[in-house]
Protein backbone atom coordinates (compact mmCIF):
# COMPACT_ATOMS: atom_id res chain seq x y z
CA UNK A 1 0.00 0.00 0.00
CA UNK A 2 1.55 3.74 -1.40
CA UNK A 3 0.55 5.95 1.03
CA UNK A 4 0.08 9.35 -1.27
CA UNK A 5 -0.27 12.86 -0.51
CA UNK A 6 -1.25 15.57 -2.72
CA UNK A 7 -0.49 18.87 -3.10
CA UNK A 8 -1.69 21.16 -5.65
CA UNK A 9 -3.74 24.72 -5.38
CA UNK A 10 -6.71 23.79 -7.73
CA UNK A 11 -9.36 21.93 -6.39
CA UNK A 12 -10.32 19.94 -9.79
CA UNK A 13 -6.51 19.06 -10.31
CA UNK A 14 -6.50 17.50 -6.62
CA UNK A 15 -10.14 15.87 -7.31
CA UNK A 16 -8.73 14.17 -10.62
CA UNK A 17 -5.58 12.83 -9.10
CA UNK A 18 -7.91 11.40 -6.74
CA UNK A 19 -9.88 9.95 -9.28
CA UNK A 20 -7.12 8.86 -10.95
CA UNK A 21 -5.56 7.13 -7.61
CA UNK A 22 -8.88 5.03 -6.90
CA UNK A 23 -9.04 4.17 -11.01
CA UNK A 24 -5.57 2.61 -10.80
CA UNK A 25 -5.53 0.76 -6.90
CA UNK A 26 -5.93 -2.36 -8.19
CA UNK A 27 -2.88 -2.36 -10.10
CA UNK A 28 -0.63 -0.54 -7.45
CA UNK A 29 -2.67 -0.26 -4.57
CA UNK A 30 -2.26 3.10 -2.49
CA UNK A 31 -4.33 5.56 -0.17
CA UNK A 32 -4.09 8.97 -0.06
CA UNK A 33 -2.70 10.50 3.05
CA UNK A 34 -3.17 14.01 3.12
CA UNK A 35 -3.62 17.44 0.50
CA UNK A 36 -2.80 20.50 0.50
CA UNK A 37 -3.36 23.75 -1.17
CA UNK A 38 -0.39 25.45 -1.17
CA UNK A 39 3.58 24.91 -0.30
CA UNK A 40 3.20 26.06 3.50
CA UNK A 41 0.35 23.99 3.99
CA UNK A 42 2.09 20.38 2.61
CA UNK A 43 5.21 21.09 5.11
CA UNK A 44 2.89 21.71 7.59
CA UNK A 45 0.43 18.50 7.16
CA UNK A 46 3.46 16.28 5.32
CA UNK A 47 5.29 15.00 8.21
CA UNK A 48 2.98 13.63 10.25
CA UNK A 49 0.98 12.17 7.47
CA UNK A 50 3.76 9.57 6.74
CA UNK A 51 3.10 9.98 3.14
CA UNK A 52 5.59 7.74 1.20
CA UNK A 53 5.02 9.79 -2.61
CA UNK A 54 3.89 13.00 -2.77
CA UNK A 55 2.01 14.13 -6.09
CA UNK A 56 3.58 17.68 -6.28
CA UNK A 57 2.20 20.96 -8.23
CA UNK A 58 5.64 22.94 -9.85
CA UNK A 59 3.21 26.61 -9.91
CA UNK A 60 1.99 26.69 -6.54
CA UNK A 61 0.79 30.61 -4.62
CA UNK A 62 3.17 30.95 -1.74
CA UNK A 63 5.84 29.05 -2.30
CA UNK A 64 6.61 26.82 -5.06
CA UNK A 65 6.52 22.86 -5.81
CA UNK A 66 10.86 22.95 -6.18
CA UNK A 67 11.15 25.52 -3.01
CA UNK A 68 9.12 22.83 -1.21
CA UNK A 69 10.96 19.18 -2.07
CA UNK A 70 14.15 21.37 -1.18
CA UNK A 71 12.99 21.67 2.26
CA UNK A 72 11.45 18.01 2.60
CA UNK A 73 14.70 16.66 1.62
CA UNK A 74 15.70 17.42 5.22
CA UNK A 75 13.26 15.06 6.81
CA UNK A 76 14.69 11.86 8.06
CA UNK A 77 11.94 10.00 5.81
CA UNK A 78 10.96 12.36 3.31
CA UNK A 79 8.35 10.85 0.59
CA UNK A 80 9.66 10.67 -2.93
CA UNK A 81 8.41 13.16 -5.02
CA UNK A 82 6.74 13.12 -8.84
CA UNK A 83 5.75 17.01 -10.01
CA UNK A 84 3.08 17.39 -11.26
CA UNK A 85 3.25 19.84 -14.06
CA UNK A 86 0.53 22.14 -16.84
CA UNK A 87 3.67 22.93 -18.56
CA UNK A 88 6.74 24.92 -17.58
CA UNK A 89 9.57 24.29 -20.09
CA UNK A 90 12.14 25.45 -17.66
CA UNK A 91 11.16 23.50 -15.14
CA UNK A 92 11.03 20.09 -16.88
CA UNK A 93 14.67 20.80 -18.96
CA UNK A 94 16.38 20.59 -15.06
CA UNK A 95 13.95 17.55 -14.07
CA UNK A 96 15.71 16.04 -17.05
CA UNK A 97 18.66 17.01 -16.09
CA UNK A 98 18.91 16.36 -12.80
CA UNK A 99 16.91 12.92 -13.30
CA UNK A 100 13.78 14.17 -10.55
CA UNK A 101 10.64 12.33 -12.09
CA UNK A 102 7.61 14.38 -13.60
CA UNK A 103 4.40 13.76 -15.07
CA UNK A 104 2.12 16.24 -16.95
CA UNK A 105 -1.44 17.53 -16.88
CA UNK A 106 -3.64 16.07 -17.66
CA UNK A 107 -2.50 13.07 -16.22
CA UNK A 108 -2.93 9.95 -17.65
CA UNK A 109 -3.70 6.76 -14.97
CA UNK A 110 -1.13 4.97 -16.66
CA UNK A 111 1.54 7.20 -16.60
CA UNK A 112 0.28 8.15 -13.11
CA UNK A 113 0.38 4.17 -11.89
CA UNK A 114 4.63 3.63 -13.47
CA UNK A 115 5.60 6.95 -11.38
CA UNK A 116 4.00 5.61 -8.30
CA UNK A 117 5.61 1.89 -8.69
CA UNK A 118 8.94 3.41 -9.65
CA UNK A 119 8.56 6.60 -6.98
CA UNK A 120 7.82 3.49 -4.31
CA UNK A 121 11.19 2.38 -4.58
CA UNK A 122 13.43 5.70 -4.61
CA UNK A 123 13.00 7.07 -1.95
CA UNK A 124 13.44 11.46 -1.39
CA UNK A 125 15.27 13.24 -4.30
CA UNK A 126 18.68 14.54 -3.30
CA UNK A 127 19.29 18.23 -2.10
CA UNK A 128 21.73 18.70 -4.71
CA UNK A 129 19.51 17.00 -7.29
CA UNK A 130 16.90 19.31 -6.24
CA UNK A 131 18.88 22.49 -5.97
CA UNK A 132 20.32 22.04 -9.29
CA UNK A 133 16.54 21.84 -10.45
CA UNK A 134 15.66 25.27 -8.93
CA UNK A 135 15.00 28.14 -10.57
CA UNK A 136 16.73 30.71 -8.46
CA UNK A 137 17.37 30.77 -4.15
CA UNK A 138 14.76 29.56 -1.73
CA UNK A 139 12.23 32.07 -0.08
CA UNK A 140 13.12 29.99 3.23
CA UNK A 141 15.74 28.30 4.77
CA UNK A 142 14.25 25.20 7.04
CA UNK A 143 15.71 23.78 9.84
CA UNK A 144 14.11 19.68 10.21
CA UNK A 145 12.56 18.64 13.69
CA UNK A 146 11.36 15.29 14.07
CA UNK A 147 8.09 15.70 12.90
CA UNK A 148 7.60 19.12 11.70
CA UNK A 149 9.76 21.70 9.68
CA UNK A 150 10.57 25.04 10.77
CA UNK A 151 10.51 27.62 8.31
CA UNK A 152 12.78 30.90 8.37
CA UNK A 153 11.57 33.09 5.75
CA UNK A 154 15.15 34.78 4.45
CA UNK A 155 14.48 38.14 4.51
CA UNK A 156 14.09 37.98 8.43
CA UNK A 157 17.48 36.45 8.87
CA UNK A 158 20.39 38.95 9.45
CA UNK A 159 23.70 37.44 9.14
CA UNK A 160 24.75 33.45 8.68
CA UNK A 161 27.56 31.98 10.45
CA UNK A 162 29.24 29.20 9.80
CA UNK A 163 30.38 26.71 13.41
CA UNK A 164 31.95 23.86 12.82
CA UNK A 165 29.58 21.34 11.49
CA UNK A 166 26.67 23.87 11.24
CA UNK A 167 25.38 27.07 10.18
CA UNK A 168 23.58 29.37 12.84
CA UNK A 169 21.10 31.77 11.12
CA UNK A 170 20.41 34.60 13.54
CA UNK A 171 17.29 36.31 13.13
CA UNK A 172 15.85 39.10 15.23
CA UNK A 173 14.28 37.02 17.46
CA UNK A 174 16.57 33.56 17.65
CA UNK A 175 19.20 31.87 16.23
CA UNK A 176 18.61 28.04 14.47
CA UNK A 177 21.33 25.54 13.37
CA UNK A 178 21.12 24.38 10.02
CA UNK A 179 23.32 21.77 8.50
CA UNK A 180 24.18 23.59 4.84
CA UNK A 181 27.40 24.68 3.95
CA UNK A 182 28.35 28.01 3.57
CA UNK A 183 29.69 28.16 0.49
CA UNK A 184 26.58 26.94 -1.39
CA UNK A 185 24.56 29.18 0.85
CA UNK A 186 27.11 32.12 -0.81
CA UNK A 187 26.50 30.83 -4.12
CA UNK A 188 22.73 30.81 -3.69
CA UNK A 189 22.05 33.95 -1.75
CA UNK A 190 25.04 36.31 -2.24
CA UNK A 191 24.04 37.01 -6.21
CA UNK A 192 23.23 41.05 -6.70
CA UNK A 193 20.05 40.08 -8.20
CA UNK A 194 18.76 38.37 -5.12
CA UNK A 195 15.70 39.48 -3.59
CA UNK A 196 17.11 40.00 -0.13
CA UNK A 197 20.95 39.63 -1.02
CA UNK A 198 23.95 38.85 1.45
CA UNK A 199 27.59 39.86 1.45
CA UNK A 200 30.31 37.70 2.71
CA UNK A 201 32.12 40.04 5.29
CA UNK A 202 34.59 37.29 7.04
CA UNK A 203 35.40 33.36 5.88
CA UNK A 204 32.81 32.40 8.07
CA UNK A 205 29.91 35.37 7.99
CA UNK A 206 27.40 36.19 5.23
CA UNK A 207 25.14 38.95 6.21
CA UNK A 208 22.49 40.44 5.08
CA UNK A 209 23.18 43.45 3.10
CA UNK A 210 19.48 45.29 4.17
CA UNK A 211 20.68 44.55 7.51
CA UNK A 212 23.75 46.48 7.71
CA UNK A 213 23.37 49.86 9.72
CA UNK A 214 26.92 50.82 9.53
CA UNK A 215 30.54 50.05 10.99
CA UNK A 216 32.95 50.18 13.18
CA UNK A 217 36.51 50.82 14.08
CA UNK A 218 37.63 48.24 16.76
CA UNK A 219 41.14 47.36 18.21
CA UNK A 220 43.75 49.38 20.45
CA UNK A 221 45.85 51.84 19.33
CA UNK A 222 49.16 49.81 18.77
CA UNK A 223 47.73 47.17 16.71
CA UNK A 224 46.33 47.44 13.47
CA UNK A 225 42.69 48.49 13.49
CA UNK A 226 39.66 46.38 12.41
CA UNK A 227 36.59 46.86 11.05
CA UNK A 228 33.34 45.88 12.60
CA UNK A 229 29.82 45.47 10.98
CA UNK A 230 26.86 47.06 12.76
CA UNK A 231 23.43 45.14 12.70
CA UNK A 232 19.80 46.36 13.24
CA UNK A 233 18.82 45.56 16.31
CA UNK A 234 21.52 43.52 17.67
CA UNK A 235 24.02 45.05 20.26
CA UNK A 236 26.37 42.10 18.32
CA UNK A 237 29.35 43.33 16.38
CA UNK A 238 30.73 41.17 13.31
CA UNK A 239 34.45 41.67 12.29
CA UNK A 240 34.63 42.46 8.87
CA UNK A 241 38.19 40.50 7.80
CA UNK A 242 40.58 43.25 6.06
CA UNK A 243 40.69 40.70 2.93
CA UNK A 244 36.89 41.06 2.25
CA UNK A 245 36.46 44.86 3.72
CA UNK A 246 37.24 46.46 0.42
CA UNK A 247 34.58 44.51 -1.32
CA UNK A 248 32.08 45.21 1.54
CA UNK A 249 32.33 48.92 1.69
CA UNK A 250 31.96 49.51 -1.75
CA UNK A 251 28.92 47.27 -1.91
CA UNK A 252 27.44 48.92 0.88
CA UNK A 253 28.51 52.58 -0.15
CA UNK A 254 26.82 51.83 -3.63
CA UNK A 255 23.82 50.60 -1.67
CA UNK A 256 20.59 53.24 -2.16
CA UNK B 1 -7.33 38.91 -53.76
CA UNK B 2 -9.18 38.80 -50.99
CA UNK B 3 -7.24 35.82 -49.99
CA UNK B 4 -3.60 37.94 -50.09
CA UNK B 5 -5.51 40.49 -47.92
CA UNK B 6 -6.40 38.25 -45.30
CA UNK B 7 -3.83 38.86 -42.43
CA UNK B 8 -3.89 43.05 -43.71
CA UNK B 9 -6.01 45.53 -41.85
CA UNK B 10 -8.92 45.87 -44.36
CA UNK B 11 -8.75 48.78 -46.73
CA UNK B 12 -10.93 51.20 -45.05
CA UNK B 13 -11.58 54.58 -45.84
CA UNK B 14 -9.83 56.58 -42.37
CA UNK B 15 -12.64 57.76 -39.98
CA UNK B 16 -13.63 61.33 -40.68
CA UNK B 17 -15.41 61.64 -37.08
CA UNK B 18 -12.25 61.89 -35.58
CA UNK B 19 -10.46 64.50 -33.81
CA UNK B 20 -7.11 63.21 -34.57
CA UNK B 21 -8.06 62.32 -38.42
CA UNK B 22 -9.57 66.21 -38.55
CA UNK B 23 -6.20 67.13 -36.79
CA UNK B 24 -3.82 65.58 -39.75
CA UNK B 25 -6.38 66.92 -42.74
CA UNK B 26 -5.64 70.75 -41.39
CA UNK B 27 -1.71 69.58 -40.95
CA UNK B 28 -1.14 68.10 -44.38
CA UNK B 29 -3.35 70.67 -46.15
CA UNK B 30 -1.84 73.45 -44.82
CA UNK B 31 1.66 72.20 -45.39
CA UNK B 32 1.18 71.59 -48.95
CA UNK B 33 -0.12 74.92 -49.14
CA UNK B 34 2.76 76.44 -47.53
CA UNK B 35 5.02 74.11 -49.69
CA UNK B 36 2.91 75.50 -52.87
CA UNK B 37 3.78 79.05 -52.01
CA UNK B 38 7.13 79.24 -51.19
CA UNK B 39 8.19 76.54 -54.26
CA UNK B 40 6.61 79.49 -56.58
CA UNK B 41 7.93 82.38 -55.12
CA UNK B 42 10.76 83.89 -55.64
CA UNK B 43 11.63 84.59 -51.83
CA UNK B 44 10.60 83.85 -48.34
CA UNK B 45 8.44 87.11 -48.20
CA UNK B 46 6.60 86.69 -51.32
CA UNK B 47 6.09 82.90 -50.65
CA UNK B 48 4.60 83.66 -47.15
CA UNK B 49 2.43 86.67 -48.36
CA UNK B 50 1.22 84.42 -51.19
CA UNK B 51 0.60 81.47 -48.58
CA UNK B 52 -1.54 84.34 -46.56
CA UNK B 53 -3.85 84.95 -49.69
CA UNK B 54 -4.54 81.50 -50.41
CA UNK B 55 -5.32 80.78 -47.31
CA UNK B 56 -8.18 83.35 -47.58
CA UNK B 57 -9.58 81.18 -49.70
CA UNK B 58 -8.77 77.96 -49.26
CA UNK B 59 -9.24 77.36 -45.31
CA UNK B 60 -13.26 78.35 -45.20
CA UNK B 61 -13.01 76.43 -48.03
CA UNK B 62 -11.19 73.27 -46.22
CA UNK B 63 -13.64 73.79 -42.93
CA UNK B 64 -16.54 73.33 -45.36
CA UNK B 65 -15.02 69.89 -47.05
CA UNK B 66 -14.16 68.38 -43.46
CA UNK B 67 -17.72 69.38 -42.03
CA UNK B 68 -19.48 67.65 -45.05
CA UNK B 69 -16.64 64.72 -44.71
CA UNK B 70 -18.07 64.73 -41.01
CA UNK B 71 -21.41 64.69 -41.76
CA UNK B 72 -21.55 61.54 -44.74
CA UNK B 73 -19.06 59.51 -42.47
CA UNK B 74 -21.55 56.78 -41.60
CA UNK B 75 -21.80 56.33 -45.38
CA UNK B 76 -18.74 56.89 -45.94
CA UNK B 77 -17.75 54.28 -43.70
CA UNK B 78 -19.73 51.46 -44.96
CA UNK B 79 -17.78 51.71 -48.51
CA UNK B 80 -15.00 49.38 -49.41
CA UNK B 81 -11.42 51.43 -50.88
CA UNK B 82 -11.76 51.49 -54.28
CA UNK B 83 -15.41 52.82 -54.46
CA UNK B 84 -14.70 54.92 -51.49
CA UNK B 85 -11.44 56.36 -52.99
CA UNK B 86 -13.64 57.36 -55.88
CA UNK B 87 -16.75 59.07 -53.67
CA UNK B 88 -14.19 60.76 -51.70
CA UNK B 89 -12.46 62.82 -54.39
CA UNK B 90 -15.54 63.35 -56.34
CA UNK B 91 -16.94 64.71 -53.18
CA UNK B 92 -14.08 66.56 -52.39
CA UNK B 93 -14.34 68.42 -56.32
CA UNK B 94 -18.32 68.55 -56.15
CA UNK B 95 -17.98 70.61 -53.00
CA UNK B 96 -15.03 72.57 -54.30
CA UNK B 97 -17.03 73.34 -57.11
CA UNK B 98 -20.00 74.76 -55.26
CA UNK B 99 -17.64 76.71 -53.15
CA UNK B 100 -15.81 78.63 -55.96
CA UNK B 101 -19.66 79.51 -57.52
CA UNK B 102 -20.56 81.00 -54.18
CA UNK B 103 -17.15 82.35 -53.80
CA UNK B 104 -17.47 83.88 -57.93
CA UNK B 105 -20.79 85.18 -56.78
CA UNK B 106 -19.88 86.97 -53.75
CA UNK B 107 -16.14 88.02 -54.41
CA UNK B 108 -15.34 91.52 -55.11
CA UNK B 109 -11.51 90.58 -55.34
CA UNK B 110 -9.98 87.77 -58.67
CA UNK B 111 -10.83 84.41 -57.80
CA UNK B 112 -8.68 81.61 -58.90
CA UNK B 113 -10.09 79.92 -62.01
CA UNK B 114 -12.65 76.85 -61.42
CA UNK B 115 -10.32 74.51 -62.89
CA UNK B 116 -7.13 75.05 -61.13
CA UNK B 117 -8.95 75.23 -57.84
CA UNK B 118 -11.11 71.44 -58.90
CA UNK B 119 -7.60 70.09 -60.06
CA UNK B 120 -6.10 70.94 -57.11
CA UNK B 121 -9.05 69.38 -54.92
CA UNK B 122 -8.77 66.18 -56.74
CA UNK B 123 -4.87 65.56 -56.17
CA UNK B 124 -4.84 66.98 -52.18
CA UNK B 125 -8.05 64.47 -51.43
CA UNK B 126 -6.46 61.49 -53.52
CA UNK B 127 -3.13 62.74 -51.04
CA UNK B 128 -4.62 62.37 -48.40
CA UNK B 129 -5.92 59.58 -49.20
CA UNK B 130 -2.79 57.65 -49.68
CA UNK B 131 -1.30 59.18 -46.50
CA UNK B 132 -3.93 57.41 -44.28
CA UNK B 133 -3.66 54.53 -45.90
CA UNK B 134 -0.04 54.12 -45.60
CA UNK B 135 -0.49 55.35 -41.82
CA UNK B 136 -3.32 52.17 -41.53
CA UNK B 137 -0.36 49.92 -43.07
CA UNK B 138 2.44 50.89 -40.54
CA UNK B 139 0.27 49.69 -37.88
CA UNK B 140 -0.99 46.68 -39.58
CA UNK B 141 1.52 44.59 -38.47
CA UNK B 142 0.29 45.23 -35.03
CA UNK B 143 -2.90 42.98 -35.68
CA UNK B 144 -1.61 40.15 -37.16
CA UNK B 145 0.57 39.76 -34.01
CA UNK B 146 -2.36 40.65 -31.73
CA UNK B 147 -3.82 37.44 -33.35
CA UNK B 148 -0.57 35.51 -32.73
CA UNK B 149 0.07 36.88 -29.12
CA UNK B 150 -3.20 36.40 -28.53
CA UNK B 151 -3.32 32.57 -29.41
CA UNK B 152 0.04 31.77 -28.14
CA UNK B 153 -1.10 33.04 -24.65
CA UNK B 154 -4.57 31.30 -24.36
CA UNK B 155 -2.90 28.27 -26.03
CA UNK B 156 -0.59 29.36 -23.18
CA UNK B 157 0.06 25.70 -22.14
CA UNK B 158 -0.29 26.61 -18.61
CA UNK B 159 -4.23 27.77 -19.19
CA UNK B 160 -5.30 25.52 -21.67
CA UNK B 161 -3.53 22.52 -19.87
CA UNK B 162 -4.97 22.86 -16.85
CA UNK B 163 -8.45 24.37 -18.09
CA UNK B 164 -8.65 20.55 -19.55
CA UNK B 165 -7.50 19.09 -16.46
CA UNK B 166 -10.58 21.25 -14.62
CA UNK B 167 -12.75 19.99 -17.20
CA UNK B 168 -11.34 16.07 -17.14
CA UNK B 169 -12.25 16.72 -12.96
CA UNK B 170 -16.09 17.47 -13.44
CA UNK B 171 -16.90 14.90 -16.45
CA UNK B 172 -17.96 12.23 -13.25
CA UNK B 173 -18.85 14.41 -10.66
CA UNK B 174 -20.64 16.99 -12.56
CA UNK B 175 -21.18 15.98 -16.46
CA UNK B 176 -23.74 19.12 -16.89
CA UNK B 177 -20.57 21.36 -16.01
CA UNK B 178 -17.85 19.68 -17.48
CA UNK B 179 -20.12 20.18 -21.02
CA UNK B 180 -20.91 23.87 -20.28
CA UNK B 181 -17.37 24.03 -19.47
CA UNK B 182 -15.86 22.49 -22.66
CA UNK B 183 -18.61 24.74 -24.70
CA UNK B 184 -16.76 28.04 -23.15
CA UNK B 185 -13.00 26.92 -23.81
CA UNK B 186 -14.70 26.53 -27.60
CA UNK B 187 -16.17 30.16 -28.06
CA UNK B 188 -13.04 31.45 -26.17
CA UNK B 189 -11.12 29.55 -28.59
CA UNK B 190 -13.35 30.68 -31.76
CA UNK B 191 -12.96 33.96 -30.98
CA UNK B 192 -9.28 33.89 -30.92
CA UNK B 193 -8.70 32.68 -33.83
CA UNK B 194 -11.54 34.94 -35.48
CA UNK B 195 -10.65 37.77 -37.43
CA UNK B 196 -9.13 40.54 -35.56
CA UNK B 197 -9.56 43.50 -38.12
CA UNK B 198 -13.40 44.61 -36.99
CA UNK B 199 -14.91 46.40 -34.81
CA UNK B 200 -16.65 44.37 -32.27
CA UNK B 201 -19.26 45.30 -30.54
CA UNK B 202 -19.13 45.82 -26.37
CA UNK B 203 -21.75 43.39 -25.50
CA UNK B 204 -19.76 40.96 -27.82
CA UNK B 205 -16.72 41.14 -25.78
CA UNK B 206 -18.08 41.34 -22.79
CA UNK B 207 -19.69 37.55 -23.11
CA UNK B 208 -16.20 36.90 -24.10
CA UNK B 209 -14.97 38.16 -20.46
CA UNK B 210 -17.68 36.17 -18.90
CA UNK B 211 -16.76 32.28 -20.59
CA UNK B 212 -13.28 33.19 -19.88
CA UNK B 213 -14.28 33.90 -16.16
CA UNK B 214 -16.20 31.08 -15.69
CA UNK B 215 -13.38 28.89 -16.85
CA UNK B 216 -11.25 30.45 -14.74
CA UNK B 217 -13.74 30.29 -11.32
CA UNK B 218 -13.61 26.46 -12.41
CA UNK B 219 -10.31 26.43 -11.53
CA UNK B 220 -9.54 28.53 -8.82
CA UNK B 221 -12.91 28.72 -7.15
CA UNK B 222 -13.50 31.13 -4.09
CA UNK B 223 -9.71 32.25 -4.58
CA UNK B 224 -10.85 34.13 -7.52
CA UNK B 225 -13.30 37.06 -7.06
CA UNK B 226 -15.07 39.00 -9.96
CA UNK B 227 -16.55 41.91 -9.26
CA UNK B 228 -18.30 43.10 -12.46
CA UNK B 229 -19.59 46.98 -12.56
CA UNK B 230 -21.15 47.05 -15.93
CA UNK B 231 -24.59 48.55 -15.09
CA UNK B 232 -22.59 51.83 -17.10
CA UNK B 233 -21.88 49.92 -19.94
CA UNK B 234 -23.07 50.94 -23.50
CA UNK B 235 -23.83 47.13 -24.90
CA UNK B 236 -23.76 48.75 -28.15
CA UNK B 237 -20.01 50.77 -28.13
CA UNK B 238 -17.93 49.44 -30.92
CA UNK B 239 -14.22 47.97 -29.72
CA UNK B 240 -11.24 46.28 -31.85
CA UNK B 241 -11.94 42.39 -30.62
CA UNK B 242 -9.41 41.25 -27.47
CA UNK B 243 -8.54 44.22 -25.53
CA UNK B 244 -10.67 43.52 -22.60
CA UNK B 245 -9.78 39.99 -21.98
CA UNK B 246 -6.44 39.77 -22.49
CA UNK B 247 -6.17 42.63 -19.32
CA UNK B 248 -8.50 40.18 -17.49
CA UNK B 249 -6.82 37.43 -18.05
CA UNK B 250 -3.55 39.30 -17.35
CA UNK B 251 -5.38 40.22 -13.88
CA UNK B 252 -5.93 36.60 -12.90
CA UNK B 253 -2.45 35.04 -13.93
CA UNK B 254 -0.64 38.26 -11.86
CA UNK B 255 -3.00 39.19 -9.69
CA UNK B 256 -4.83 35.76 -7.92
CA UNK B 257 -3.08 32.42 -9.19
CA UNK B 258 0.28 33.53 -7.29
CA UNK B 259 -1.68 34.92 -3.72
CA UNK B 260 -2.27 32.12 -1.32
CA UNK B 261 -5.53 33.79 -0.17
CA UNK B 262 -8.76 34.96 -2.06
CA UNK B 263 -7.85 38.09 -4.63
CA UNK B 264 -10.58 40.55 -6.04
CA UNK B 265 -10.89 41.59 -9.54
CA UNK B 266 -12.69 44.89 -10.41
CA UNK B 267 -13.83 44.54 -13.82
CA UNK B 268 -15.99 47.81 -14.71
CA UNK B 269 -17.20 49.91 -17.74
CA UNK B 270 -18.78 52.78 -18.30
CA UNK B 271 -20.18 55.68 -20.94
CA UNK B 272 -19.31 59.02 -19.87
CA UNK B 273 -20.56 61.46 -22.45
CA UNK B 274 -19.07 60.35 -25.45
CA UNK B 275 -16.58 58.61 -23.93
CA UNK B 276 -16.10 54.84 -22.67
CA UNK B 277 -13.85 54.47 -19.98
CA UNK B 278 -13.07 50.35 -18.98
CA UNK B 279 -10.81 49.68 -15.87
CA UNK B 280 -9.83 46.58 -14.75
CA UNK B 281 -7.81 46.47 -11.67
CA UNK B 282 -6.11 43.64 -9.53
CA UNK B 283 -4.00 42.65 -6.60
CA UNK B 284 -1.08 44.24 -6.78
CA UNK B 285 1.28 41.30 -5.60
CA UNK B 286 5.13 41.17 -4.90
CA UNK B 287 5.53 38.34 -6.06
CA UNK B 288 3.81 38.36 -9.45
CA UNK B 289 6.16 40.44 -11.10
CA UNK B 290 3.69 42.26 -13.48
CA UNK B 291 6.16 42.79 -15.59
CA UNK B 292 7.59 41.79 -18.84
CA UNK B 293 4.24 39.66 -20.43
CA UNK B 294 1.97 42.18 -19.58
CA UNK B 295 3.72 44.82 -21.23
CA UNK B 296 3.99 43.04 -24.63
CA UNK B 297 0.40 42.81 -24.03
CA UNK B 298 -0.28 46.41 -22.83
CA UNK B 299 1.89 47.51 -25.71
CA UNK B 300 -0.10 45.20 -28.28
CA UNK B 301 -3.42 46.76 -27.16
CA UNK B 302 -2.15 50.06 -26.94
CA UNK B 303 -1.16 49.79 -30.64
CA UNK B 304 -4.34 48.55 -31.74
CA UNK B 305 -6.33 51.13 -30.14
CA UNK B 306 -4.21 53.75 -31.80
CA UNK B 307 -4.54 51.77 -35.55
CA UNK B 308 -8.85 52.05 -34.55
CA UNK B 309 -8.85 55.01 -32.93
CA UNK B 310 -5.74 57.15 -33.61
CA UNK B 311 -5.38 59.38 -30.78
CA UNK B 312 -8.54 59.48 -29.65
CA UNK B 313 -8.00 56.75 -27.10
CA UNK B 314 -5.74 56.19 -24.26
CA UNK B 315 -4.09 53.00 -21.85
CA UNK B 316 -2.56 53.95 -18.62
CA UNK B 317 -1.85 51.93 -15.76
CA UNK B 318 -0.88 52.95 -11.91
CA UNK B 319 -0.12 51.22 -8.95
CA UNK B 320 -1.53 52.18 -5.71
CA UNK B 321 -2.97 51.29 -2.53
CA UNK B 322 -1.86 47.45 -2.86
CA UNK B 323 -4.20 47.39 -6.19
CA UNK B 324 -2.85 47.67 -10.21
CA UNK B 325 -5.09 49.26 -12.46
CA UNK B 326 -5.06 50.01 -16.01
CA UNK B 327 -7.97 52.16 -17.58
CA UNK B 328 -8.78 52.36 -21.34
CA UNK B 329 -10.71 55.39 -23.12
CA UNK B 330 -11.67 54.82 -25.98
CA UNK B 331 -14.42 57.48 -27.69
CA UNK B 332 -17.95 55.87 -27.99
CA UNK B 333 -19.14 54.66 -31.60
CA UNK B 334 -22.23 53.08 -31.92
CA UNK B 335 -22.46 49.96 -34.59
Amino acid sequence: MIRVFIADDEEPARERLKELLSDIRAEVPNEVAGEAKNGIEALERLPASAAQVLLLDIRMPGMDGIELARHLAGLEQGPAVVFVTAHDKHALEAFELNALDYLLKPVRATRLAAALKKAAGAGAPRREQLARAAGGPREYLSVAERHRIVLVPVRDILFLRAEQKYVTVRTKEREHLIEESLVALEKEFCAPEATHPFIRIHRNCLVARAAIRGFERSGTADEEAHWQVVIDSLAERLPVSRRQWPAVRELVAERP
Amino acid sequence: MPSIRQSAYPDLLPDFRNLAVMARVLLAVNGLAVFGALFAAPNLAQGLERFVQAAAFLEPLLFVELLAFFLFSRLLARLTIWPGWTVVVALAVAIAWLYQRVVVAIATVPVPSAARTLVLAALTAMFLLAYFRLHTKAFSPALAEARLQALQARIRPHFLFNSLNAVLSLIRRDPKRAERALEDLSDLFRTLMADARHFVRLEEELELLERYADIEQLRLGERLRISWELDAAPSDALLPPMVLQPLLENAVYHGVEPATGPGEVLVRIERRGERVHATIENPHLEAGNQRAGNRMALDNIRERLALFFDAEASIATQTANGRYRVDIEIPYRRS
